[in-house]
């Protein structure tokens, strides 16, 4: 497997670009490895990147029922940004956005981080104050903020609806430089390349069926293409983790939910940061091939669908046009839904479960695209040594009968109103 | 769209109610004073994909709460009860 690099691609390009060799190998599965992690998404393969690479713990295997990046890694909206104010979420995600800074470096992938900003509307003084809090959260943890007003904001993005006939005029905006978009399919392509490089197993193809158990205690897993045993097995299956936890009998505080993308036909660039309207739910950025990416709302109720509701598709057109009037015209060529894995509180769960060896990276919500280098960073961490990181040390299963629930929005323990 | 038949109002689509969430967890008894039952009863889910018993308000409608038995891989629904005198 040869490093990518200009001089590379000279040379590959000289020779026509047929001796590209394979990007990650395709081996058969072992009848036993040291860790086995389920899920081939973005979480599942940067944790067996780090831990290969930081750890050194290279005997690994990632089992992913259909293909890389095929679930929510490869279904959302590739935004990343680290404005959480509850302690205990703001430095992860934090330390998040600064993996994202140096990742193509250190995976020698292209995974295309843009830190075009983004521009957080608010549309009332109460939700300005609101924001400024939380920006000055932020920059007490050290993360870049700027509160900005209406007519900052309309100097910075014009094209937005400053008419008087705005149905929710714009008072303000909390603004990010450093978030952005990410190429999701890339952190997907690019972990596992480096993971396959450091000798962990990436097997395409196989799903898991069962989780093997002995007096309290992990050995394994039963899947398609055979059993493999493991005295270390990691969930990390986003929507499906309710159905791969109860596998070992144990239940989850999550509800699984729809929540649907769209994309525009191509024009020329308008949209130039990641803008998210404040008075419904709605976010919107324009992809480099010139398609407005934009999504909004849960479709509302338990699904495992990965489609939506018109309904919900509506509503998230009538908040684009509400904030862009001008976008009326544009045809929507796709759209498309993934099965999110909503919590009770809106914030993930990375920690030991009660079956000793066994670990869940799970409850991502709609938000976990942007935690995927810090949560692999994390998550090999607490597999390795068996104690979490500081920076996970609130993502725990026990904090919901304990109290110390990590809720952002404050919306309660009301899985599809976070 | 969902169509839920609603016993009260007939068939309608599901944007004209609220959804309420799993509606398979027992209430604990009002005197119970155990704490992990408590959280259990607010926190932890089967989350099936299949079969799945959930609570919709019909509050553009009757404004009755009901009982929907719905598919959640495939949205199917296969009964709908009132919820009073049906509860867990
Ligand atoms: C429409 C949409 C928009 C979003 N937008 C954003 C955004 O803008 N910013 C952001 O930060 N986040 C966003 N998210 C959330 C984000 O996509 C997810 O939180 C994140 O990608 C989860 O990554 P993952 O690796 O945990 O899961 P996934 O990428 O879903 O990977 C899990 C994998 O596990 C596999 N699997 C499941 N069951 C089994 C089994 N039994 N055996 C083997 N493999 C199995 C699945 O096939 C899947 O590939 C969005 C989500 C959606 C659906
Ligand atoms: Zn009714």
């Amino acid at each position: 497997m040869s490093r990518y690099s200009a001089l590379a691609l000279a040379v590959k390009a000289l020779g026509g670009n047929r001796t590209w060799p394979r990007v990650w190998r395709d081996p058969e599965p072992k009848p036993s490895y040291d860790v086995v992690i389920i899920g081939g998404g973005g979480h599942g393969l940067a944790s067996a990147y780090y831990l290969a690479r930081e750890h050194g713990i290279t005997n690994v295997a990632v089992l992913e029922k259909s293909w890389l990046g095929g679930g929510n890694t490869g279904r959302n909206t590739t935004i990343v940004r680290s404005n959480y104010m509850i302690d205990g979420n703001t430095r992860f995600y934090e330390k998040s956005l600064q993996l994202w800074e140096g990742l193509s470096r250190e995976l020698n992938y292209n995974v295309m981080y843009s830190p075009r900003g983004q521009l957080n509307l608010s549309h009332s003084k109460a939700q300005f104050d609101a924001a400024a809090r939380r920006g000055n959260i932020m920059r007490l943890n050290g993360i870049d903020s700027k509160a900005m007003l209406r007519d900052e904001v309309r100097r910075f993005a014009p094209y937005l609806d400053f008419s008087d006939q705005a149905r929710f005029p714009i008072y303000g905006a909390l603004w990010q430089g450093r978030a952005g978009t990410v190429r999701h399919d890339a952190v997907a392509w690019g972990y596992a390349r480096a993971a396959a490089r450091c000798g962990v197993d990436i097997i395409q193809q196989c799903e898991v069926t069962g989780i093997v158990t002995k007096n309290g205690r992990v050995r394994g897993v039963e899947t398609t293409r055979g059993a493999i045993t493991a005295n270390t097995v990691a969930i990390v299956v986003a929507g499906d983790s309710s159905l791969l936890a109860r596998m070992a009998g144990i239940r989850l505080p999550v509800e699984s939910h729809v929540l649907q993308a769209f994309v525009t036909e191509a024009v020329k660039p308008l949209v130039d940061t990641v803008i998210t309207f404040g008075a419904g739910h709605f976010y919107i950025s324009q992809s480099d091939k010139g398609g407005l990416v934009f999504g909004g709302d849960l479709d509302g109720y338990n699904s495992y669908a990965r489609r939506g509701n018109l309904a919900v598709a509506g509503d998230v057109m009538a908040e684009a046009r509400a904030l862009l009037p001008h976008l009326s015209r544009l045809r929507v060529l796709r759209h498309w839904g993934g099965t999110v894995d909503m919590t009770m509180d809106g914030s993930p769960i990375i920690a030991a479960m009660p079956v000793k060896g066994l670990f869940l990276n799970g409850g991502w919500c709609y938000g976990g695209f942007k935690a995927t280098p810090a949560s692999g960073w994390c998550f090999a961490h607490l597999l390795a040594t068996g104690e979490p990181h500081p920076l996970i040390s609130r993502f725990t299963l026990e904090r919901f009968e304990r109290g110390f629930q990590l809720d952002e929005k404050g919306a309660g323990p009301e899985p599809g109103h976070h | 769209m969902i169509r839920i038949d609603c016993p009260y109002c007939g068939a309608r689509d599901h944007t004209e109610f609220s959804y309420g969430g799993d509606a398979s967890v027992p209430r604990p008894d009002i005197a119970c004073e155990d704490i992990k039952a408590w959280s259990d009863y607010v926190f932890l889910r089967d989350n099936p994909r299949g079969a799945h018993s959930e609570f919709w308000h019909h509050v553009n409608g009757c404004r009755e709460w009901l009982i929907v038995k719905r598919d959640t891989a495939t949205h199917e629904v296969a009964a709908v009860l009132p919820a009073r005198g049906n509860m867990p």
